[in-house]
């Protein structure tokens, strides 16, 4: 069974090829690189690079969010199209849980996050020893309602993801020694452990497929605010 | 006698995600639609007053897949019996465009089809060779919410823009116009309905620029119509929105048709052609229907379907394409700005 991961979600571009529990091919960058013209390229590479082709894929795993909108909206176009045109199911993971499975040797509370600027992040808080169930859901919050909920777990937090510097000092200013942080090497999605996780998760097939959607954890700004109006009349 | 050679029927899949459809068609030879699908957004643009690009992004992601199924599914095809896909690379809303790119090439390169990024006004020009084969040299008056352009073809793939707006589209300035006669999104059939049945027109100036230009400029006769509604109002007069919508489809015809005509004649073309959304405009198809007629010059617009966003028109315009040998990468990415370029050069 040969799977394709796909994370397109923030500023790293990772995809795998993971065959029958082995990792084929691995590839992550963390340049700002332009993902509609970057992601077919670098599925195309790790294919070629396996001597494989799309209609050897057996099923697809991609990063459905949150994170930046235009970003996760190419990884699930490109891997809805390919799951459903080759007719292969097709699974999302979060772009949060997949970070946090950066850190499946440690034993306690992983919190992930992502820079949404103007002092927001998404993020969201998982439980390493049990199957990374999350222990605060993933979410667009201000990073001061984020440590507000952290600090509330009473518990050390490891800190995986490299938009965590940007926030380090006020997270360290409320939890003190509980904020542990995570060396810069698991800092980056990893598409193998996507696809890992992929693999415990149900699968989508048929109108599922059709459905998929990105899970932008916020609405867009103008339904917000129409919505915001509608209350107002 | 000499050699017969048997030429292979070419079908290829377009793609349209540039504003807010999402469409898939599949065309043969570039004349002939075997199938086109489009989903339509308007409806959950409506209550925002006009296209929102993220919420027009947000439901190409979920249109995209089922639209083509839908393309396939009328067909009665299979990826296998394609011989190519055709993607509009630009112009349009970014994040628009690259849903339906990045579609495309995963579509692309499952079934291992070449791709062919796509001009999306070549595509408005060339919903016209799926009505009736274009002759050069042609001429192409190209109106639609974000375009006013007359575009010069001295044959397939040969686009030279003679002329176009310095300001507004000439849908855009129906839509604002509408804005002011409170008419809600999308305002330009509503306008074009009123102009018809409204017998008296309220005079807007025409703005011809310079005399050889065959530029378009229409913010000032959008600002008249302002000014014309808010002196009315504080006179405390009665306002007729019926004599506006008129004066004002009056003025945009007028200035549209004259230019056309005087290119067709300057280029001595033998067919000329209206594309784009405006070019369903009633006044100003039959306008054009009018004065080709008495000039003896052929004249076409394609049916509503086709003047309209659509996927048929890409595959048309891409299928030239594809047969000049013109074919784009796996990089291949949105091109909000892109500009009409020849590709025959
Ligand atoms: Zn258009």
């Amino acid at each position: 069974m040969i799977w394709l991961g796909i994370d397109t979600a923030n500023t790293p571009l990772a995809v795998a090829l993971v065959k029958d529990g082995q990792v084929l091919a691995n590839e992550v960058t963390n340049i700002k690189l332009n993902h509609s013209g970057g992601a077919m390229l670098a599925i195309e590479r790790l294919l070629t690079r396996v001597k494989l082709t799309a209609q050897d894929i057996d099923a697809v795993a991609v990063s459905e969010g949150p994170g930046s909108y235009t970003g996760i909206r190419i990884g699930v176009t490109i891997a809805k199209t390919l799951a459903w045109t080759l007719n292969k199911p097709l699974v999302g993971v979060s772009s949060l849980k997949m970070l946090a499975a950066n850190a499946a040797m440690y034993n306690g509370i992983v919190c992930t996050l992502i820079d949404a600027r103007r002092q927001n992040v998404y993020a969201g808080a998982f439980d390493a020893a049990n199957g990374f169930e999350n222990v605060v859901e993933d979410h667009h919050y201000s990073i001061a309602d984020l440590i507000e909920k952290l600090d509330s777990l009473n518990a050390p937090v490891l800190f995986v993801g490299h938009d965590v510097d940007t926030f380090w000092d006020v997270i360290v200013e409320t939890l003190g020694e509980r904020a542990v942080r995570a060396p810069y090497t698991i800092d980056l999605p990893d598409a193998a452990q996507l696809i890992y996780l992929a693999e415990k998760m149900p699968q989508l097939t048929g109108d599922a497929v059709h459905n998929f959607v990105p899970q932008y954890r916020r609405l867009a700004e103008a339904e917000a605010n129409w919505i915001k109006e509608q209350k107002n009349k | 006698m000499g050699e017969f050679i048997m030429e292979k029927d070419l079908y290829i899949l377009g793609i349209e995600s540039s504003c807010d459809e999402t469409a898939a068609s599949i065309v043969k030879n570039g004349t002939e639609i075997i199938s086109n699908v489009v989903a339509s957004q308007i409806e959950s643009h409506k209550r925002f007053g006009g296209v929102v690009p993220e919420i027009a992004s947000r439901h190409h992601v979920e249109n995209v897949t089922i639209v083509l199924e839908e393309a396939l599914k009328q067909a009665n095809m299979e990826p296998k019996d394609l011989d190519a896909v055709c993607i509009t690379e630009g112009p349009g809303l970014v994040g628009a465009l690259l849903i339906g790119i990045n579609a495309a090439k995963a579509f692309a390169f499952a079934h291992n089809l070449p791709i062919v990024g796509t001009h999306h006004i070549a595509g408005h020009i060339y919903a016209n060779n799926l009505m009736q084969p274009m002759e050069f040299p042609l001429l192409a008056l190209v109106v639609s919410g974000g375009h006013t352009e007359l575009v010069l073809m001295k044959e397939h793939g040969s686009f030279e823009v003679i002329g176009e707006t310095r300001d507004d589209a000439a849908g855009e300035a129906y839509d604002k116009v509408a804005r002011v006669l409170d008419i809600p999104y999308p305002g330009g059939p509503r306008i074009d309905q009123m102009a018809h049945e409204s017998d008296e027109a309220i005079e807007f100036p025409r703005v011809w620029l310079e005399p050889n230009s065959y530029d378009f400029s229409f913010s000032g006769l959008k600002s008249a119509v302002i000014n014309y509604q808010h002196n009315a109002k504080q006179r405390g007069g009665d306002i007729n929105p019926y004599h506006i919508a008129k004066g004002f489809q009056d003025s945009v015809v007028e200035v549209l048709s004259t230019k056309t005509l005087r290119a067709a004649r300057e280029f001595n073309v033998k067919q000329v052609i209206a594309a784009g959304g405006v070019s369903a405009n009633k006044g100003l198809r039959t306008e054009l229907e009018k004065i080709f007629n008495e000039e003896g010059i052929p004249f076409f617009v394609p049916p509503l379907k086709l003047c309209t966003d659509n996927a048929a028109m890409i595959a048309a315009a891409g299928t030239e394409m594809f047969k000049a040998g013109k074919r784009s990468g796996w990089d291949l990415n949105g091109r909000p700005g892109m500009e009409l370029r020849s590709w025959n050069d």
